[in-house]
C-alpha cells in the first residue's frame, strides 16, 4: 500500500482521504439505518399493539392475574421511557429478550435457525445471480430474436408466480410425487433421522432435502436478475468502444466477454443487493411450505401466535442483516468501478 | 391540479395527447395482451354476486364431498370441506384485486408526496427524506409488512396499510428525480419568475408532467401489491372473513391438499394470481414504454 503511494505521487494522496471520507459517510449510514431497525422494532413490537400482553394471548383465555404477571415478566409495567431504555441496553449487550412459546432467550433461538437459513439463501442467491446474469448476457447479445422473447417471457412469467404457489406445486411433483410416480424428494426439514454416520452422506442427505427449496427460489429469483442484466447489457450495445473492439477483429465472445459485460455488470451487483430483502421474504414463505428449520420457519411460527418478543428479533435481525450487506456491495462498488473510484 | 382546472388550451390539447398515447400503447402487443387479461378479470370478479349464489361460500351449508376431484357440477373439484373451487376462486379474485389497487393508490400517494416534498424544497428536507426513503428502500418490505400486520387487527384495511406504506420507496425516488428534471426546464423557471407560487409551480407545471409516469410505476405496483397480499394471506394475516387467493392456499397446505395430490384446489388460485400478476406487470411495462421516450422505440 505505501509502496503504490509514493509511486502514485500527488494524485494519489488527494484519493486516499477522499475514500477514507467515502467509507466513513457510508458507514456512518449505515449506523444511523441499523438505529432506525432498533427504534422501528421497539416501536412496531411494543408502541403498535397497544398492549403487547393482551396480543400475544388473543388465541387463548387468560385471566386478569395471568396478564399482570405476564406484563411484568417482559417489563411492560414500566413507562415506555424506561422500556425502550432497557430495551436499548440490552440491545446494546446482544440480548433480544425472551421468547413467549419457548420460554427461551431469542438470541439463542436465531442461532440455532441462521446456519440453515444462510445455507438454504446462500446458495440460492449464488445459483439465482450465476443463472440470472447468464441468461439476461444471452438475452441482450441476441436481443429482438426469438431467443430473447423466449427468455424474457419466461422470466417474466416466473416473476409473476408467488414463490410459496410455486413451492407447493414442486412440493406436490417430486415431494409427494404424482399418480404412479412416487416421490423423487423429501418433504419437510432438512436432514433425515435414519442416516449412517460419516460426513459425506450427513452432506448428501442435506443436499437432497435442500434441492425443492433452492429451485423454488431460484426459479423465482433469477428473473429479476435476468431482467436487470439484460437491461443493462443493452445499454451498453451501442457503445462506440464495442465497434473499436469488433475492428480491433476480436471475436464476437471476446467482445461480450472482454468488453461488453464487464461495464454492463456493474449496475447489476449494485441491483442484486438491492435485492436481498426480496430474498429474504421469499425465504420466510419456501421455507414455511418445506419446514425447513431456519430463521423464515421461526417468523412463521412465531406470527402464529403471535409471539411478540421472537418477531421483534427475527425482524431485527432479518432487516439488520440487509442492512450490512448493502453497505457492504457499496464499498464493493467502489472497488470495483473505476469511474466511481476516480 | 390544486389550483382549479387546466385552462382551455390545455384542454383542447388534452384529448389528442391521449388519442396519441392510446396508439402507441395498441402498438406494444403484451401491453394490449395485458389490459385485455386485465378487463376480463375486473369484469368477472366485478360480476361474482350477479352470477352466482355467495350462499355456495357458507362452511354450513354445502352438500359435497371433501376434495373431490373435478367431475360434473363441480368443474374444478370442491375444497376441503365441499365447497367448489371454481366459485372459491371467482370471488377470492374480488379481494386481490381491491387490495392490490388499494394499496398501489396509497403507495402511489405517498411515494409521489414525499418524491415531490424531497425535489422541489430541497435542502435539508431533500436530504433527510432521501436518506429516509433509502432506508425503507433497502428493509425488507415483506417482513415490514408481516410486522405491522401481526400487530393491528386483522382485515382488509390492515393489510392494504402493511402494503401501502412498505412499498413507496421505488415512487419516491422516481418521482424526486422526475421533479427534479422538470423543474430546470425554461417553461417551470417562467412561471416561478412571475411570481407563481409552491402550489401553483407543482400543481400546475411539476405534478402534471410527473403524474403519467408516476401512473406506470403504480401499474407494476399493483402487480406486486398482488404478490405481497397473496403471500400475507397464506401465512394467516389476511382477513379471516374473506376469501383470498392466498388463504386459499393456506387452506390447501394447512389441510393437507398437497399430501393428498388434490391439484384441483392448488391450480386455480395460484394461476389466478399468476395471470393477475403477469397482466398487470405487461401493462405496465408498456405504458413505461410508451410514456418514457428514452425507451421508446428499442424494443426494451
Amino acid at each position: 500500500m505505501t509502496d503504490t503511494l509514493e509511486h502514485g505521487g500527488t494524485r494519489r494522496s488527494g484519493t486516499v482521504p477522499r475514500t477514507l471520507g467515502f467509507v466513513a459517510r457510508k458507514l456512518g449510514g449505515a449506523a444511523v439505518s441499523l438505529g432506525l431497525v432498533a427504534v422501528l422494532g421497539f416501536f412496531l413490537f411494543r408502541v403498535l399493539p397497544g398492549d403487547p400482553a393482551r396480543t400475544m394471548t388473543r388465541s387463548a383465555p387468560v385471566s386478569a392475574e395471568q396478564l399482570a404477571q405476564l406484563r411484568h415478566r417482559f417489563g411492560l409495567d414500566q413507562p415506555l421511557y424506561a422500556q425502550f431504555r432497557d430495551f436499548l441496553g440490552n440491545l446494546a449487550r446482544g440480548d433480544l429478550g425472551t421468547s413467549y412459546t419457548y420460554n427461551r432467550p431469542v438470541t439463542e433461538l436465531i442461532g440455532e435457525r441462521l446456519g440453515p437459513t444462510v445455507l438454504l439463501v446462500g446458495t440460492a442467491t449464488v445459483l439465482a445471480v450465476l443463472l440470472g446474469l447468464w441468461l439476461g448476457t444471452r438475452a441482450a447479445w441476441r436481443h429482438g430474436t426469438a431467443t430473447d422473447r423466449w427468455f424474457t417471457s419466461v422470466g417474466l412469467t416466473l416473476w409473476s408466480v408467488p414463490t410459496f404457489w410455486l413451492g407447493l406445486l414442486l412440493l406436490m411433483a417430486f415431494g409427494v410425487g404424482v399418480g404412479p410416480l412416487p416421490g423423487l424428494f423429501p418433504v419437510a426439514g432438512m436432514s433425515s433421522p435414519d442416516v449412517p454416520p460419516g460426513v459425506l452422506p450427513r452432506v448428501l442427505d442435506v443436499a437432497h432435502h435442500m434441492v425443492l427449496p433452492c429451485v423454488t427460489l431460484v426459479a423465482v429469483i433469477h428473473a429479476q436478475f435476468m431482467m436487470v442484466m439484460r437491461s443493462s447489457l443493452l445499454e451498453e450495445m451501442g457503445a462506440e468502444y464495442l465497434t473499436t473492439a469488433r475492428a480491433k477483429g476480436l471475436r464476437d465472445d471476446a467482445v461480450r466477454r472482454g468488453h461488453a459485460v464487464p461495464n454492463a455488470l456493474l449496475p447489476t451487483v449494485t441491483l442484486v443487493f438491492l435485492h436481498l430483502g426480496m430474498v429474504v421474504a421469499g425465504a420466510i414463505t419456501v421455507e414455511t411450505v418445506f419446514s425447513w428449520p431456519g430463521l423464515g420457519l421461526l417468523t412463521y411460527e412465531a406470527l402464529r401466535v403471535p409471539d411478540l418478543p421472537l418477531l421483534q428479533g427475527t425482524f431485527i435481525v432479518l432487516a439488520s442483516s440487509v442492512i450490512v450487506m448493502n453497505t457492504l456491495a457499496e464499498l464493493l462498488y467502489r472497488v470495483l468501478d473505476p469511474r466511481v473510484r476516480a | 391540479m390544486t389550483t382549479g382546472g387546466p385552462s382551455a388550451d390545455v384542454r383542447a390539447r388534452r384529448p389528442s395527447a391521449l388519442a396519441e398515447g392510446w396508439r402507441a400503447y395498441r402498438n406494444e402487443r403484451g401491453g394490449v395482451f395485458g389490459l385485455a387479461v386485465l378487463v376480463l378479470v375486473v369484469l368477472l370478479a366485478l360480476s361474482a354476486p350477479l352470477l352466482t349464489d355467495p350462499a355456495g361460500l357458507d362452511v354450513t351449508r354445502v352438500e359435497e364431498a371433501p376434495l373431490r376431484p373435478p367431475g360434473a357440477g363441480h368443474w374444478l373439484g370442491t375444497d376441503e370441506s365441499g365447497r367448489s373451487v371454481l366459485l372459491l376462486t371467482w370471488w377470492g379474485a374480488r379481494v386481490s384485486l381491491l387490495v392490490g389497487s388499494c394499496a398501489a393508490a396509497l403507495s402511489m400517494v405517498i411515494g409521489t408526496l414525499v418524491g415531490v416534498t424531497a425535489a422541489h424544497f430541497g435542502g435539508w428536507t431533500d436530504t433527510v427524506l432521501l436518506r429516509l426513503t433509502d432506508f425503507f428502500l433497502v428493509l425488507p418490505a415483506l417482513v415490514l409488512a408481516i410486522a405491522l400486520s401481526t400487530v393491528l387487527s386483522r382485515g382488509v384495511f390492515t393489510i392494504v396499510l402493511a402494503i401501502g406504506v412498505t412499498s413507496w420507496p421505488q415512487t419516491a425516488r422516481l418521482v424526486r428525480a422526475q421533479t427534479l428534471t422538470v423543474q430546470t426546464r425554461p417553461y417551470v423557471e417562467r412561471a416561478r419568475a412571475l411570481g407563481g407560487g409552491h402550489r401553483h409551480v407543482l400543481g400546475r407545471h411539476v405534478l402534471p408532467a410527473v403524474l403519467p409516469l408516476v401512473f406506470a410505476t403504480t401499474t407494476l405496483t399493483v402487480a406486486s401489491a398482488i404478490i405481497a397480499e397473496s403471500t400475507l394471506s397464506f401465512l394467516g394475516l389476511g382477513d379471516p372473513s374473506r376469501i383470498s387467493w392466498g388463504a386459499m392456499l393456506k387452506s390447501a397446505m394447512d389441510t393437507g391438499a398437497v399430501t393428498a395430490g388434490a391439484w384441483w384446489y392448488l391450480f386455480p388460485p395460484g394461476l389466478g394470481i399468476a395471470v393477475v400478476v403477469l397482466a398487470f406487470t405487461l401493462c405496465g411495462r408498456s405504458l413505461e414504454t410508451v410514456l418514457n421516450p428514452r425507451l421508446r422505440g428499442e424494443g426494451r
